[in-house]
C-alpha cells in the first residue's frame, strides 16, 4: 500500500511540471514583456527599466540557471508569485479571498448535493412516469438558461424589488445576510445538471441483476431503493462529489462579482480587467496543485475501500 | 445453370448502415425534430446576417446600428423587444448577437474536433510513447478548472500578434474555447481507438498493406466517428455559455453586439427598470440550448447501438 501511495505520488510529478509549462508558455512567452503595460503611457526608459528588473524580464528566457524559465518554476514550488498591479503580494491577496468564497461555495454545495440526490431518489420511485418526464423536462431547460439571467433576475427581484435580502456585501454583515441569496441562486442553478446526473446513476444501478434478485424475493420498492441501489450508487455520487470540491476553493466568479463579495472569484475578475497575470498565473497553478491533490486522494480512498482495484 | 437461379427466390436483405437507422430512428421522435427546426432557425438567421453584411444588403432586420426609436422605449407592437439606451432596436440586436454566438460556437467546435480527434486516434492507435505524451498533455489540461484555463487564454490571446495576425474580439474567444476544449474528445476517441485497433476489418485492411495512416483515418475513424457528433451537438451548448460569459467579462467582441454583452448593459439598466435587453437575451440563449440540449440526447439516443440494447 505504502508503495502504491508513493508510486501515485511520483505520477503528479509530470502532471504539475506540465502545468508550469503551460502557465510559462501562455504568461511568459505568448503574454510576453508587460513592463510597458504596467508603467504606463508617460514612463521613462528608467521607469520601464527598473519594473523589468523587478519581475525579472530582463533576465533570459532559457539556457541560464538564473532564466526566468528556471525561475517559474522554483518560484511556483514555494508559493511566491510575486506582486499584484498594486504591490501588494499575490499569495496574500489570495489568502484574504479563501475565507469568503468559502461561506458561499460550501453551503451551496452540500446544498446541491443533498437536494439533488434526494430528488434523483424520488424521481426513481416513478421511473417512466409523466413525472419522470416532467423533472427531467425542467431540469434540461433549467440547464438551458444563462446562469447570468439566473443571477441577474434573481437580484433584481429578491433583493432589489422585494427587499428579502441585501443586495450587496457591505463588510457589517453576518454571513446569513450576505451569503443566502447567492447560495440559493446557486443550488438553483446547480440542481439541473446534477439531478440528471444522479437519476441516471439511479436508474443504471437500477438494471443491475441484484436489484431484479432484490425485486424477485419480494421487496418492496422502497426497501430496494434505500438498501440497496443507493448504497451501489454512492460510489460514482463521492466520486463526483470528492472532485468536485476544487471548485470550492476558487468561488463562484460570477456570484462574487455581482454580490460584491470579497473572495476568489472577485479577485480573478479583477485581474482579468486590470489584465494582471500574476494572480490569474497564481490561481491557476494554486487550483491546479488541489485538483490533483483531491484526485489522488480519491484513488488512494478507492484503493483503500475497495479490494477489486490492483495496487500495480 | 441461369434456370436453377432463376427458380431460386432470392430474397435480398438490405442492410442499413448506422447513419440510416439512426436517422430512422430519430425520425419517430416529433420533438427532437421541433428542436431540429429550431436549431436550423438559428443557423439560418446566422447565416443571413452573413449573407447580407458580404453584400451590403440594407435589410432592416440586420441594421442594428440603426436609430429606430426613442432611448430605453419599452416592448410594444411597434418595438417588438424595445430599445436600448441609443435608441436602436434591441430585436435586431439579438439577431445579430445569434451570428456572434452561432459563429464562435462553430469555430471552436471545429478548432477542438481538429485538435482532439487526430490526437486521441494516433495515441490510441500507435500506444507508448507517443500514447504518454498526449495522455500527459491533456491530463494537464484537465487537472486545471475548465472556466478558469478559458479565461487565462482569453486574457493572453486578447489584442495579441501571433504569426503576423491580430487576434481580436470574436477570435479570441473561439480560439480561447477551442484550444482548451479538446480534452474531452481526445479522451473519448482514444479509448474508442484502443477497442477497435484489434478488431477483425482493422487486421484485414493491414493485411492487404494499408499504411497506418490510411487504417486510421479510412477505417477506424469513420467508425467512430458518430460520437464525435453526438459529443459536439451536447457540447455546443456550453460553447455558447462560454461565449456568453467571455462578451460578458468583456473579453469578446467590442463593438459589436453579442448576447453577452447585452446582458452586461442590462446590469445597470435592471436598476431603472429597464429589463427588456436583458430577456431578449436570455430568451435567445434559452431556446437554442434547449433545442441543441433535447437533439443532442436524442441523437444519442438513436446513433448509440450500444446505448440502445440496454
Amino acid at each position: 500500500m505504502t508503495a502504491y501511495i508513493i508510486r501515485r505520488l511520483f505520477y503528479t510529478v509530470p502532471i504539475v511540471a506540465g502545468v508550469l509549462l503551460l502557465t510559462f508558455v501562455l504568461f511568459n512567452l505568448v503574454g510576453g514583456d508587460i513592463s510597458l503595460e504596467i508603467a504606463g503611457k508617460n514612463a521613462t526608459q528608467e521607469t520601464i527599466d527598473e519594473i523589468r528588473h523587478e519581475y525579472g524580464l530582463d533576465k533570459p528566457l532559457f539556457l541560464s540557471l538564473d532564466s526566468q524559465f528556471v525561475n517559474h518554476f522554483k518560484n511556483a514550488l514555494v508559493f511566491d508569485f510575486g506582486r499584484a498591479r498594486d504591490r501588494e503580494p499575490v499569495i496574500d491577496k489570495i489568502k484574504r479571498g479563501i475565507a469568503p468564497s468559502l461561506s458561499i461555495t460550501v453551503p451551496m454545495f452540500f446544498g446541491v448535493v443533498f437536494i439533488s440526490v434526494s430528488l434523483a431518489l424520488l424521481v426513481a420511485f416513478v421511473r417512466g412516469s409523466a413525472w419522470d418526464s416532467l423533472t427531467l423536462f425542467i431540469c434540461v431547460a433549467g440547464m438551458s438558461i444563462p446562469y447570468l439571467s439566473f443571477i441577474l433576475f434573481g437580484q433584481y427581484f429578491f433583493a432589489y424589488k422585494w427587499g428579502f435580502f441585501p443586495i450587496y456585501y457591505t463588510p457589517g454583515l453576518s454571513l446569513y445576510e450576505y451569503a443566502a441569496l447567492p447560495v440559493l441562486i446557486g443550488i438553483v442553478t446547480g440542481i439541473g445538471s446534477n439531478l440528471r446526473f444522479y437519476r441516471t446513476v439511479m436508474l443504471d444501478e437500477m438494471k443491475s441483476d441484484y436489484v431484479r434478485t432484490a425485486f424477485a424475493k419480494g421487496l418492496s420498492t422502497r426497501k430496494v431503493l434505500f438498501k440497496h441501489v443507493l448504497k451501489n450508487a454512492m460510489i460514482p455520487i463521492i466520486t463526483r462529489v470528492v472532485l468536485a470540491i476544487p471548485y470550492l476553493f476558487l468561488g463562484s466568479l460570477l456570484l462574487e462579482r455581482f454580490f460584491g463579495i470579497p473572495g476568489l472569484g472577485y479577485l480573478m475578475i479583477e485581474a482579468i480587467g486590470s489584465r494582471d497575470y500574476f494572480i490569474i498565473n497564481a490561481m491557476t497553478y494554486i487550483s491546479a496543485i488541489l485538483f490533483v491533490l483531491f484526485n489522488l486522494t480519491t484513488d488512494i480512498c478507492y484503493a483503500l475501500v475497495d479490494p477489486r482495484v490492483s495496487l500495480d | 445453370m441461369t434456370d436453377v437461379v432463376k427458380d431460386k427466390k432470392i430474397v435480398a436483405v438490405k442492410g442499413t448502415s448506422l447513419w440510416k437507422d439512426g436517422l430512422r430512428r430519430l425520425k419517430h421522435r416529433k420533438f427532437a425534430m421541433v428542436c431540429l427546426v429550431i436549431i436550423l432557425a438559428y443557423f439560418a438567421v446566422t447565416a443571413f446576417v452573413y449573407v447580407a453584411e458580404f453584400f451590403n444588403w440594407q435589410i432592416r432586420a440586420v441594421m442594428w446600428t440603426e436609430e429606430v426609436g426613442p432611448s430605453y422605449q419599452p416592448p410594444d407592437v411597434k418595438y417588438v423587444f424595445g430599445t436600448d439606451i441609443f435608441g436602436q432596436s434591441v430585436l435586431r440586436k439579438t439577431i445579430y448577437g445569434a451570428k456572434t454566438s452561432i459563429t464562435v460556437a462553430l469555430c471552436a467546435s471545429l478548432i477542438s474536433i481538429l485538435i482532439g480527434v487526430p490526437l486521441g486516434a494516433i495515441a490510441g492507435y500507435f500506444r507508448g510513447v507517443v500514447d504518454e505524451i498526449i495522455v500527459w498533455i491533456y491530463s494537464t489540461l484537465s487537472s486545471i478548472p475548465y472556466i478558469l484555463l478559458i479565461l487565462a487564454f482569453a486574457v493572453v490571446l486578447r489584442d495579441r500578434t501571433l504569426f503576423g495576425f491580430r487576434l481580436t474580439g470574436m477570435v479570441t474567444v473561439y480560439l480561447a474555447i477551442g484550444l482548451t476544449s479538446w480534452v474531452g474528445i481526445c479522451r473519448l476517441i482514444r479509448g474508442e481507438i484502443i477497442k477497435h485497433k484489434d478488431r477483425e476489418y482493422v487486421l484485414a485492411a493491414r493485411s492487404y498493406g494499408s499504411s497506418n495512416a490510411r487504417i486510421i483515418f479510412k477505417q477506424l475513424l469513420p467508425n467512430v466517428f458518430h460520437l464525435v457528433i453526438i459529443d459536439f451537438s451536447l457540447r455546443f451548448v456550453s460553447f455558447i455559455h462560454a461565449e456568453v460569459i467571455l462578451s460578458f467579462l468583456g473579453l469578446g467582441e467590442a463593438d459589436k453586439p453579442s448576447w453577452g454583452a447585452m446582458i452586461n448593459d442590462a446590469r445597470i439598466e435592471l436598476a431603472r427598470g429597464v429589463w427588456w435587453q436583458m430577456a431578449a437575451a436570455t430568451v435567445a440563449i434559452f431556446f437554442i440550448s434547449l433545442a441543441l440540449n433535447i437533439f443532442g440526447d436524442a441523437l444519442r439516443d438513436s446513433l448509440d447501438p450500444k446505448l440502445r440494447m440496454q
